[in-house]
């Protein structure tokens, strides 16, 4: 009975999560690609990349409003399902927590105020600048709540004494040695995320209804920031797998199937275990998992055999991970060839095979966000505080989780589709080209009236 | 000097009272708006609420995520045992809340004129005070029972006590007056006055419930929780203040002018009220369980909670002020023309 809600109380914060991180990540990702095209668009004296910005703004509010109500709805979990873990850990995490809600009012403000000025400002630049607290409270709660999560994994800044957590130094348990890591490889892949997500209906639209100055200009734009931050992302991986070497081999080792400590330790790449735990049918890299994990072939690497089998995460997550990997370097792959067609002028960058493909890298691009997650989740399992405090203890003991978790289950199915259905709504009848003329227009019209 | 604990419960009660406020005043409108239109008179004030709306709501919903976990910041045992015991209703405040604020945005910056979204959004507008109440409720003791641990809420105690179902009605009535009185000060700032004449009859339609309201739920504490209800008499002075600001808002608002001052007379009767209530409560956040001083965090963290605070503060209220001159004192903005 007791384990059965602890594993209840884990799928219903797992399926809060997983929904949210999908709207978390367009909300961290996408206001900094609407800066940016305001910013080009008042350079450029071009009416096209401001529309750009007003479209991708109108889309984003409503994403918007289900990443506040799944946020706010996690923030409470948090308590309701886990209270034993903020007894415990409320002590040493509290700063981070209350912070992030500071900068989410940030942005909640400056969202609101954003929305509604479009037109208040003489100097445009005025109304852009407005978008600055928006990308930087969006960054900084990512910031924030990633070092939580930074925490679970490595707990740093407090002793423990008796069972309970004491001379707490908030500020070291926030900017423990997990954050560094973590912190960037969230954000890039965030913005590489929203940027991905753009770029795909750009592309979605060439596809459908052929090629247009102002969607030429959106993937355009939005190819060279997934370049750049898939690039940044792949980085941020490598600067991880460094930091799980280092300080939590066991995750990295569950990852790779590496059970026996060795030098010049090879990765495995996919495969599957049989029933004396050894890999079947991998693709083995000679000595890379050593160069991953301390850019050296020759390195030691330590195996789970190193560490109680009860403290082994489960093996599973090396699928996770691989398929993580993969994503991030074929939405790489990708971004190169769309640039390696436009400088090569003879091939058509516009062509259907390559719209296809960054039509798929959007929402490829989120479920590697979500396996990423699945990964560092699961790969720290059994612990909630990695060392210090195990799932099981942490869970509420409440039997009502059970029917809970189906009635967020169908709490997510409904916003999700109503959400989906009300984006489509607002830009299918409504195409950028028809939006331009009546933008020009009203423009003309203010201006004829300021002269009066 | 002043100890931290207490500075940290005493912020987080204004915080409290905030979320009371702007929280009221969109739950409010919620229902206003629904009930308008079902007796066909959404055109006169539908677009008024919508205006002050649209570039505000997140923000409300802030201010309650703030409050929750600062509480569990400052008090993590309040985790333990409120985390515990509301863990049903607290799920269906979420499930409200998440329903109220998507459909807001799905019907205001997308779909317009959808009745069902409006009627999730007014209905949801009442019950989410009633779920929050619950907490109010449960901290004045006799609902939670730990045994082993294990802490347990004791629902049929709860829905057959005439305390938590009079917390209840004071919660929805009050969130109907407070947004009934805002509400008409906007629409006069816009100088709309068939908006106005029917926001003002709501307003003082709704005043006398809350007044009746509040009176037995004053009964029911003194005999449900004698201690809490003893120290509340003995700040008598400050309800009697409170009195004193709802007869000025109701004589301001019956002779229909000065509605600003009508509706600071209406938030400052509420603060009276809501501060004599938690001043009374002390020194308990849940009789018997958590005390203040005995729940609080360790000394380091709650210093550097507290100096987050007020660094956020330097943020956010120069922020706030921006948002009320661009969209509450700026006319033009209220009466449509921006």
């Amino acid at each position: 009975m007791d384990i059965d809600t602890v594993l209840w109380s884990r799928l219903l914060t797992g399926l809060t999560l997983t929904f949210h991180v999908i709207y978390a990540t367009i909300g961290v990702g996408v206001p900094l690609m609407i800066a940016i095209a305001e910013f080009v668009g008042i350079r450029k004296k071009d009416p096209h990349y401001i529309l750009m910005a007003k479209r991708w703004t109108r889309g984003f509010i409503i994403s918007v409003a289900v990443g506040v109500v799944t946020g706010t709805a996690i923030a409470l979990q948090l308590a309701l399902v886990w209270p034993n873990f903020m007894q415990l850990a409320g002590n040493v995490i509290a700063l981070p927590l209350f912070m992030e809600v500071f900068a989410f009012f940030f942005e909640a403000i400056f969202l609101g105020i954003y929305l509604y000025t479009w037109n208040r400002f003489r100097n445009p630049y005025v109304h852009w600048l407005l978008t600055f607290p928006i990308v930087i409270g969006a960054g900084m709660s990512a910031f924030f709540i990633t070092t939580v999560n930074g925490f679970m994994n490595q707990p740093e800044g407090f002793a423990l004494e008796n069972g309970s957590f004491a001379a707490v130094d908030p500020v070291a348990a926030m900017l423990n040695t997990a954050t560094p890591s973590k912190v960037f490889h969230v954000l890039s892949s965030a913005y590489m995320t929203g940027a991905a997500l753009l770029a795909g209906i750009a592309a979605l639209v060439i596809l459908k209804k052929g090629v247009s100055a102002y969607h030429k200009k959106a993937l355009n734009l939005m190819m060279a920031v997934v370049l750049v931050f898939s690039a940044l992302t792949v980085l941020a991986g490598d600067v991880s797998a460094k930091y799980l070497a280092k300080h939590q081999p066991e995750k990295l080792a569950a990852a790779e199937w590496h059970f026996e400590t060795e030098r010049g330790a090879d990765l495995l790449v996919f495969g599957w275990l049989n029933d004396q735990l050894e890999a079947v049918g991998v693709l083995r890299i000679p000595k890379a998992l050593s160069f991953l994990g301390f850019g050296d072939f020759d390195a030691e690497v330590r195996g789970l055999e190193e560490f109680p089998r009860d403290e082994w995460p489960p093996l599973v997550s090396h699928y996770l991970f691989d398929l993580m990997v993969s994503i991030g370097f074929v939405i790489l792959g990708i971004s190169l060839l769309y640039f390696l067609f436009k400088f090569w002028k003879k091939r058509d960058a516009y062509n259907k095979w390559l719209m296809r493909a960054v039509l798929w890298s959007a929402p490829l691009a989120f479920l590697a966000v979500e396996l990423g997650w699945f990964y560092a989740e699961v790969g720290r399992q059994p612990w909630i505080i990695r060392g210090y405090m195990r799932v099981e203890e942490a869970a509420t003991t409440s039997p009502s989780v059970v029917w809970l978790f189906f009635l967020f289950l169908l709490l997510y199915i409904v916003l999700g589709t109503i959400s989906v259905i009300v984006l489509r709504r607002l830009f299918r009848h409504n195409p950028a080209e028809a939006e331009l003329e009546k933008h020009l227009q009203e423009q003309a019209a203010s201006r004829g009236g300021d002269a009066r | 000097m002043i100890s931290y604990e207490l500075l940290g419960i005493t912020v987080l009660w204004l915080f409290l009272y905030g979320y009371l406020i702007v929280a009221s005043i969109d739950f409010g409108a919620g229902f206003f708006a629904f009930y308008a239109r079902l007796t066909k008179q959404d055109h006169l004030i539908n677009r008024l609420i919508s205006r002050y709306l649209s570039p505000v709501w997140e923000i409300t919903n802030v201010f309650f995520v703030f409050f929750f976990v600062g509480i569990v910041g400052f008090f993590p045992d309040t985790a333990h045992y409120y985390g515990s015991a509301l863990l049903v209703p607290g799920s269906i405040a979420i499930i409200l809340l998440a329903i109220r604020g998507s459909f807001y945005a799905f019907e205001n910056y997308g779909s317009k004129e959808n009745t069902l979204y409006l009627f999730l959004y007014g209905a949801t507008g009442l019950l989410i005070p009633a779920s929050l109440s619950v907490a109010l409720t449960l901290s004045e003791g006799g609902f939670i029972v730990e045994t082993d641990g294990v802490v347990a809420l004791q629902y049929y105690t709860l829905f057959t006590s005439p305390l938590s179902w009079s917390i209840v009605a004071l919660a929805i009535v009050s969130v109907l007056f407070i947004s009934g009185a805002f509400l008409a000060f906007y629409a006069s700032r816009a100088d709309d006055q068939p908006a106005l004449k029917l926001l003002r009859s709501y307003a003082l339609f709704w005043s006398t419930p809350t007044i009746i309201a509040a009176l037995t739920t004053f009964i029911f504490l003194s005999q449900h929780n004698a201690r809490h209800f003893d120290n509340m008499m003995d700040l008598w002075w400050l309800f009697g203040i409170s009195v004193a600001l709802f007869m000025a808002a109701m004589w301001l608002l019956y002779s229909g002018r000065r509605y600003g001052l009508a509706f600071i007379c209406v938030m400052l009767q509420f603060l009276c009220a809501f501060f004599a209530y938690g001043i009374g409560h002390y020194p308990y956040i849940l009789d018997p369980y958590i005390t203040i001083a005995d729940g609080a965090t360790h000394e380091s963290m709650g210093i550097a909670l507290v100096a987050a605070f007020i660094g956020g503060l330097c943020l956010l209220i120069p922020s706030l002020i921006l948002v009320f001159k661009l969209f509450l004192f700026d006319a033009d903005y209220v009466k449509g023309k921006k």
